[in-house]
């Protein structure tokens, strides 16, 4: 849902950033209000995961230029906990599975971290049992899944739903799901993306992060991006993924060719 | 018997040497040769004279008391099969006067939580459990040795397992940064028979866990989680040795480690399969965290295999908290020391919940008692 007069959730400015001294990020500029779904495509290797990475706080990557607003505040100077708590959240591309650790446990404390820093009260064990069992029929999960340690042992379709359970119950305003259809066969794709839609409201946004249209087929985006070598290379509404499905990513070849001659052609 | 000297002498331990009958181990026997014994010479030299441990026991049906005479023919028989009359461990607990409780079970017998709580009192005290489980008998076991304060204590749990029987045994023992726990855990197991071994240890100036575990005629199970802990100066050595004596015999084990402050965690894993033990299957697995620039973890398989149609496989891995880990709970609002305590309590949890009869403890709570 566009709104041009919606307040602005996350700004994204010129973003640069590198792992291990290697460039990754070379000047994203994105903006997101309140309201709208945006996705962004792109080769494999072209940044896509580590924006997502970088927007969350992954100690790994560091950010080298640019910066990032979220509601207006700094984001990239807080810790990763406190992006969470305030309401950015990353749904992973691959969960990590944590052994020893109760999948309720860890979703308690998580949703009480969040709970906290909007001023609400602490859910004890039975409350929280209560939230957690009605959340869960958002992605229609197997109540068994709360009794295991995180993501242990779950399939990839199990995992991606427990993202989705997190998202549901930490209540983000800025959702960034990084390639959550991958490795999802068709019915868990319908779940998790049904899912999605349901916590998609006025008041939040969503940034996917995808390869393929047959996640846009079920979540319709109203902006779609396109990077490449580290940059959003074209924007358009949610034609530009049907296009991108029929003609494939030659066009961007061509186009960073362009950009590279360009500095040359002005020198 | 020694009687114990009236006035506590430190840094002498040629009393200990006395009650076991023979010479303190020295860092230049393999054995001990990461052990230092020096904690042991700051217990005072007395015997402690405290009430019986075992007093109050109330048994389980199916678990008798053992006659005298059955008791010692039975720690005989266990000693010999397991190559342990000679160990200094199981010297020095005989020397010392133990208190014993020796127990056959019949059927399916437990659950069964024995205390040992040195408390604060100085000097040594031994004990010894003796198990017999008759054919298809099963009893769940825990032993609770604990201490909080300058004192030493010698354990020594002996079992002989029937065909078929089951034996579930945990020792959990927290303890304390001025004490020293030495155990020495033997059990001989007949076909069919299924060991399942839980030990976790924590907070002792020096702790040595000796599990010694014989298939007499293999085709038994055994099954081994360990888990300890060592922090400040602490020194925690786990010495294991399964012998196979017969086909067909299974072994599964994992030893886990978490080394912080300059603790220093020292695990032998030797793993016995001769020529008649066709068939084994065993693995052993040794896994440690280390939380420190100065903590020290050393840490060998010890395969000894002559069979040639085997598998035994054996891994070990030390490593500090996984990055990977610590982010995704980060990024799910969970602070960095919280995100470190869960998966600490995480990695833990996967030893201490195979504790038998432990329903009424927090073991992990207990194992990082009034540690920093």
């Amino acid at each position: 849902m566009i709104r041009p007069d919606a307040p602005v959730l996350l700004e994204i400015r010129d973003l640069q950033a590198a792992v291990e001294d290697q460039p990754i990020l070379k000047g994203v500029n994105l903006t997101i209000r309140a309201g709208e779904i945006h996705a962004v495509m792109g080769r494999n290797g072209s940044g896509k995961s580590t924006l997502s990475k970088v927007l969350a706080g992954h100690p790994a990557y560091s950010v080298t230029g640019g910066n990032v607003h979220y509601r207006g505040d700094n984001l990239l100077e807080l810790e990763p906990e406190q992006r969470s708590r305030i309401g950015l959240f990353l749904g992973f591309q691959y969960p990590v599975e944590i052994p020893g650790v109760s999948n309720l446990e860890f979703l308690r404390v998580a949703t009480n971290a969040r709970r906290i820093e909007r001023g609400e009260e602490e859910l004890d064990t039975f409350a929280f049992e209560d939230l957690v069992r009605e959340r869960l029929k958002v992605v229609q999960m197997d109540p068994a899944f709360l009794d295991r340690s995180v993501n242990e042992g779950f399939s990839g379709g199990e995992k991606k739903r427990n993202e989705i359970l997190q998202m549901a119950l930490l209540e983000p305003l800025v959702a960034i799901l990084d390639e959550t259809d991958s490795g999802l066969d068709i019915d868990a794709l319908r779940i998790v993306a049904d899912g999605v839609n349901q916590l998609a409201g006025p008041d939040n946004a969503t940034l996917l992060i995808t390869h393929y249209q047959r996640l846009l087929d079920l979540i319709t985006p109203d902006f779609v991006h396109v990077m490449a070598a580290g940059r959003i290379l074209r924007t358009g509404g949610k034609e530009l993924a049907l296009e991108l499905e029929r003609t494939g990513y030659d066009w961007v070849d061509q186009e960073l060719a362009r950009l590279e001659r360009a500095p040359a052609e002005v020198a | 018997m020694v009687a114990a000297p009236a006035a506590p002498v430190t840094g002498s331990a040629a009393w200990l040497a006395d009650l076991a009958g023979a010479p303190l181990p020295v860092r230049r026997q393999e054995d001990w040769r990461f052990t230092d014994l020096a904690p042991l010479h700051t217990v005072a030299p007395q015997l402690w004279s405290g009430s019986d441990p075992f007093a109050g026991v109330v048994l389980p049906d199916g678990v008798t008391p053992l006659q005298p005479s059955e008791t010692l023919a039975l720690q005989e028989q266990v000693l010999q099969a397991t190559g342990s009359a000679a160990a200094w461990p199981v010297l020095l607990n005989q020397g010392a006067a133990p208190r014993c409780l020796a127990l056959r079970v019949s059927g399916a017998a437990g659950p069964l939580q024995l205390d040992v709580a040195a408390g604060a009192a100085p000097g040594l005290r031994a004990v010894q459990v003796l198990l017999l489980l008759d054919d298809g008998a099963s009893l769940e076991l825990l032993l609770h040795p604990s201490s909080s304060g300058a004192n030493a204590t010698s354990l020594l749990a002996a079992a002989q397992l029937g065909r078929d029987a089951r034996l579930q045994l945990g020792v959990l023992a927290p303890g304390d940064p001025r004490a020293c726990l030495l155990a020495h855990l033997v059990v001989s197991q007949q076909a069919g028979s299924h060991l399942q071994l839980t030990t976790a240890t924590a907070g002792w100036a020096l702790s040595r866990l000796e599990p010694r575990i014989v298939q007499r005629e293999g085709a038994a199970h055994t099954r081994l989680r360990a888990l300890q802990l060592v922090n400040g100066q602490e020194i925690a050595d786990t010495h294991s040795l399964v012998r196979f004596e017969g086909p067909d015999g299974e072994l599964d084990q994992l030893h886990k480690v978490v080394a912080d402050g300059a603790g220093r965690s020292v695990f032998n894993g030797a793993v016995q399969v001769p020529q008649p033990a066709q068939q084994t299957n065993a693995a052993q697995l040794s896994r440690s965290l280390l939380l420190s620039e100065r903590a020290r973890v050393d840490t060998k398989p010890e395969l000894e295999i002559v069979a040639d149609d085997v598998k035994c496989a054996h891994g070990a891995t030390v490593s500090r908290l996984q990055q990977n880990e610590l982010f995704y709970l980060q990024s799910r609002g969970i602070g960095a020391d919280q995100a470190a305590r869960l998966l600490l309590r995480g990695y833990c949890e996967e030893v201490l919940r195979e504790l038998p009869a432990a329903a009424a403890l927090n073991p992990l709570q207990l194992l990082l008692r009034e540690r920093p």
